[in-house]
């Protein structure tokens, strides 16, 4: 076996590739440790490229696991919170999680639309039921189909949840799953479910609250707001694909 | 500082080109390396690319925790969608999505059975609920919450168990939601299943539809199939994950 002692290995002409090994050879590193940025597959695919830093960009969605982390918006006494871009047919199953969601009035709703142009417009047509169980931290449970929640071919914002309380300690955290929004074939299939910090009849609790229903539109959906029926509001919203 | 400039470095010998000793660091100051199959020091692939960009026997902690998407199928008039492989004990949770599914024929109910392993046909023993919601479209009317009507929920019953009622063949209308399916493989306990799921009802409704149940078995269960009570799936994909 020969071995060649050098630190530095050049191209023999400037620009040039280094190829190591050929076809069916393996390039062994005994020193386990190799230091690049951009790792390519053999057609020059990049795979991933890392800023130096340890920051990944461009990585092969093989690597990224089906769900896919798209975007995360934090509120701060935020009127609304939109997603105008990465909607599209990547996707079959949009998720959008919730967190410390806290609104600046009191009892306040957050809810949503959605857009077929962009986010110019949200005013899309909806189908929708809502229904809840509540537990009051005193005395007094129930479920209830709650038809201020629901539309029926309407163009307004779909409430997600109930009466959330504003004070310090008090927010939702929830799901919300759009399916195949970019379909122009079929209405567009959507539900939540969130838990909140209920405020009514003169107590609080905590509410789960289901929201379900259609766009009923076969125009594709390429953006979605978020916002309170009544005020600010504070908090994380982090948009996912599902592969 | 040795300096070498060459433009191939081949084995002389062998199928095997060692760069540095060990604890040596190799730094390639160009910025790229370029080649299809990933390893680790002890020859286990870590990933493998077909030089097109698309990869292969990626290793499982390079993809994250999320659903692993193990089978995707798609329905074109099909009679029914079997997922007969691969549901075993690599995962504790399965979790079935319902894309755009359209029945051919209106006004059918979409269901769900399992086989058992070493058995054939789909006629496990269930127990099981369901419940729904619904609004019309022209606002006449909402139902709900309340239990489904009767004979859509079972009592150790082998029929096939409905998740969603009076689902549309309308052109736009379908169902969407998902399925879950914890330790098939557990030979020791009975299995719990649950679904969510929206669908575009033949009345022009909303209906939301929930609900779950037992597997009363303690067999593995390695099988499970979806259709529609009347009727091919006309349109639509399910695909299962394996929740890590």
């Amino acid at each position: 076996m020969s071995r060649v002692y050098t630190d530095t290995i050049e191209p023999r002409k400037p620009t040039q590739d280094i190829t190591l090994g050929t076809t069916g050879e393996t390039i062994t590193l005994p020193g386990n440790d190799l230091r690049v940025n951009t790792f390519k597959d053999k057609g020059g695919n990049t795979l991933w490229t890392s800023d130096g830093s340890g920051t990944l960009s461009s990585v092969n969605s093989a690597l990224k696991g089906n769900l896919v982390l798209l975007s995360t918006q934090t509120a701060s006494n935020s009127a609304s919170v939109s997603f105008t871009t990465g909607i599209d047919s990547t996707y079959d199953v949009y998720i959008f999680k919730f967190s410390d969601i806290n609104p600046a009035t009191d009892a306040a709703d957050i809810s949503f639309q959605v857009s077929s142009d962009g986010g110019t417009t949200y005013a899309m047509t909806m189908t929708t039921s809502f229904w809840y169980m509540y537990h009051f931290d005193t005395t007094g449970e129930g479920v209830n189909y709650w038809a201020a929640g629901d539309q029926a071919q309407g163009t307004g914002y779909q409430k997600m949840v109930t009466s959330t309380g504003n004070e310090a300690d008090e927010a939702a955290a929830g799901e919300l799953h759009l399916y195949a929004p970019s379909s122009t074939t079929f209405v567009k299939h959507f539900y939540s479910i969130f838990n909140s910090n209920f405020v009514g009849s003169g107590s609080q609790g905590t509410e789960l609250d289901y929201a379900s229903g259609y766009v009923n539109s076969t125009s594709a959906i390429n953006a979605i707001d978020f916002k309170m029926d009544s005020g600010n509001f504070d908090g994380t919203i982090k948009m996912y694909g599902l592969l | 500082m040795g300096k070498l400039r060459v433009h191939n470095i081949e084995a002389q010998t062998g199928t095997n080109v060692d760069l540095g000793a060990a604890g040596d660091v190799v730094t390639l100051a160009s910025d790229s390396i370029q080649t299809n199959l990933y390893k680790d020091s002890g020859g286990n692939t870590i990933f493998q690319s077909d030089g097109a960009g698309t990869l292969s026997n990626v290793n499982s902690a390079m993809s994250g925790a999320g659903p692993k998407l193990i089978l995707s199928q798609t329905a074109s008039s099909s009679a029914n969608i079997s997922f007969t492989s691969d549901i075993d004990s690599t995962y504790d949770h399965y979790m079935f999505i319902f894309v755009n599914i359209q029945p051919a024929t209106n006004t059918v109910k979409w269901e769900v059975q399992f086989n058992a392993s070493g058995q054939t046909g789909y006629n496990e023993s269930m127990t099981t609920v369901a419940w729904y919601v619904q609004h019309w479209e022209n606002d006449s009317a909402t139902s709900g919450p309340e239990l489904t009507s009767s004979g859509t929920r079972q009592g150790n019953g082998t029929s096939f168990q409905c998740m969603a009622e009076d689902v549309g063949n309308g052109s736009d209308e379908s169902l969407s939601g998902e399925f879950h399916l914890f330790s098939p493989s557990n030979t020791t306990n009975i299995k719990q299943f649950n679904w969510l799921i929206n669908d575009y009802d033949q009345g022009d409704r909303s209906q939301q539809r929930g609900g779950g149940g037992n597997i009363n078995t303690t067999s593995a269960i390695t099988e499970v199939q979806f259709k529609f009570s009347s009727g091919n799936i006309n349109a639509g994909k399910v695909k299962m994950y394996g929740m890590v």
